[in-house]
């Protein structure tokens, strides 16, 4: 296949039209005035200054953020551990079991997931009165177990391509391991970390499936009031949502590839 | 202490044999035992009662009386032939999903993967990007534009294409155009990192030997890109045969899906026993496909130490 064939170029940006035309669409029509879909009515605010008044909403959007940022930092820690662990302890009793647990929520059906984790936590209820009620600690319970998964697959592919060498200078250099491991492994580490951390923050701020199962009738998360809304077709008001989180990821991206572009001398020494 | 591997191994590993433990004690409690409970319920009956099922062990006033289990949920998942048809439509429907997906991102990797170094991560990045934002709203956004009333039905009107509007939202042709436009990057970037790693030199060599380009693809890049081809393809099929999200905003009502009607049988019917063993059936189906991508992951984790 020739790179410049015309063929394969207009495949290429078929591809990328397919990725980015429902988006830019959504953009647009975010700030349509008209409530038709279609139909352009001017330019206009109004579903943004809609959004301000859902307290529905406001009050969905604050609770996911808080379980996204809670089961994030969780998972990099817990995520950060167990590939430590999978990478160095190479006689570790029952390491099989545990690389297989850690990989299987990667390409688990949401569905069982959800469902066997509500069995789970109406077993533990019945047996041991806990969780009574299930919500916010349900789901973070939950969204950490799925994004670990991720944040172990992160951390691991980071772990093979770094240089060893340097911790084991700093305990040759009477290092205690747990100084050398905050001194010099996690500021190695920290690239891998923080994209572990953002990952699981946006998988758990996009988890409808498993939050709809393990959530309770007092707790409703943004993906779930969404979903609710868009069952039955198009409403403007989740498009100016839509536009707001694009901006927010947007703004998300620009700042890593700052981060890491600063970075990036210090890697190549 | 002579042996500096050793050492710093020594030293530095006995606090994380300890921190591990943690971990492995929140899997073994969060991800393997809702299984077994799963599988436990789905031999229960259902009953009218809070939890909606029999308990497996009997407790009786002389203590225990034994082991209550029933293969009749499953007995109802094969004698009903509703849900064998559901389950072979979505194993169908995941498969040409993923095949659509795979004549999509071949190119597009290819592509990518013969670009200038400073291009491709651009270009790349520009597949990544849209995972970033909410799956459920990315789902969302083509309703907008497959309505009848949608952008894509006014603009072909409006050139005088079609005279009435097309139907292609709440149909399977909608489905279909969710999983290739969700799955994209998991297809591409596998594929992508296949594709750049394949020795150049052989596909010089070929057209030394005076292969012509299409030959030289197809008897050179295309076989050593098997590898990347699987990855890509069970990584978006595995998925895509539970996916609930896609059927339920973009499917018709005749769209067959496992992971609606699971939800259906859960949220509407009630009738856990069922659903824990419609569950179990479709772990049994995916669990050829997993296996097969973890030895996949396994030989690549231990290529790239």
């Amino acid at each position: 296949m020739k790179v410049r064939s015309p063929g394969l170029v207009s495949i290429v940006a078929f591809g990328y039209a397919l990725l980015y035309i429902p988006i830019v669409s959504v953009v647009i029509y975010s700030f349509n005035d008209s409530r038709l879909v279609t139909l352009w009515g001017g330019f206009s605010l109004r579903w943004y200054a809609s959004l301000l008044e859902d307290e529905k909403l406001l009050e969905a959007a604050l609770l996911s953020l808080r379980i996204a940022f809670l089961s994030a930092t969780f998972a990099t820690a817990l995520g950060a551990i167990v590939a430590l662990a999978l990478h160095r302890l190479v006689r570790l009793r029952g390491r099989l079991l545990l690389s297989g647990m850690v990989t299987a929520p990667l390409v688990m059906p949401e569905i069982i997931t959800g469902l066997s984790l509500l069995f789970l936590f109406i077993s533990m209820a019945n047996l041991i009165g806990w969780p009574m009620n299930r919500g916010a600690t349900t789901i973070t319970i939950a969204h950490i177990t799925f994004s670990m998964a991720y944040v172990v697959v992160v951390v691991r592919s980071r772990l093979s391509a770094m240089d060893e060498s340097l911790e084991e200078a700093a305990m040759d250099l009477g290092g205690r391991p747990l100084a050398v491991f905050f001194d010099v492994t996690v500021p190695m580490l920290l690239p891998a970390l923080v994209s572990g951390w953002l990952l699981s923050f946006t998988l758990s701020l996009d988890d409808l499936v498993i939050s709809s199962f393990v959530s309770g009738p007092g707790a409703t998360t943004l993906p779930m009031y969404i979903f609710a809304k868009v069952r039955l077709g198009v409403t403007p008001d989740i498009n100016a949502i839509t536009t707001i989180i694009i901006a927010m990821v947007a703004l998300a991206v620009a700042t890593a590839s700052i981060v890491s572009n600063r970075r990036r001398p210090v890697e190549a020494q | 202490m002579n042996d500096p591997s050793l050492s710093h191994d020594e030293r530095s590993l006995h606090w994380l044999r300890r921190a591990v433990k943690f971990p492995y004690f929140w899997l073994l409690l969060f991800f393997l035992t809702p299984f077994l409970i799963i599988l436990k319920i789905s031999l229960a009956e259902p009953v009218v009662a809070q939890p909606p099922f029999t308990p497996m062990l009997e407790w009786g006033a002389e203590g225990f009386e034994g082991l209550r289990i029933t293969l009749s949920n499953y007995a109802f998942l094969f004698q009903d032939g509703y849900y064998g048809i559901i389950y072979l439509s979505s194993l169908k429907m995941a498969a040409i999903g993923t095949l659509m997906c795979l004549l999509l991102g071949y190119p597009m990797a290819y592509f990518i993967a013969r670009q200038p170094p400073d291009r491709r991560h651009l270009l790349l990045l520009a597949v990544i990007l849209p995972f970033w934002i909410s799956f459920l709203l990315r789902v969302y956004a083509w309703i907008g534009l497959l309505n009848n009333r949608g952008i894509i039905n006014e603009f072909l009107l409006w050139t005088g294409v079609i005279d009435a509007p097309l139907q292609m939202l709440y149909n399977d042709f909608a489905v279909y155009l969710g999983i290739v436009y969700s799955y994209l990057p998991f297809m591409v970037l596998p594929l992508y990192a296949n594709l750049e790693r394949l020795n150049l030199d052989l596909l010089d060599a070929a057209a030394d030997l005076g292969a012509r380009r299409w030959q030289a693809f197809t008897d050179v890049t295309l076989p050593l890109s098997v590898p990347g081809i699987i990855g890509g393809c069970l990584l978006v099929f595995i998925p895509a045969v539970g996916e609930f999200t896609i059927p339920a905003l973009l499917g018709g009502a005749d769209t067959l899906m496992i992971g609606r009607v699971l939800w259906d049988e859960f949220f509407v019917n009630r009738d856990w026993p069922v659903a824990s063993a419609v569950s179990v059936v479709l772990l049994l189906l995916l669990i050829a496909p997993i296996m097969w991508f973890q030895r996949l992951q396994t030989r690549e984790q231990e290529a790239g130490a």
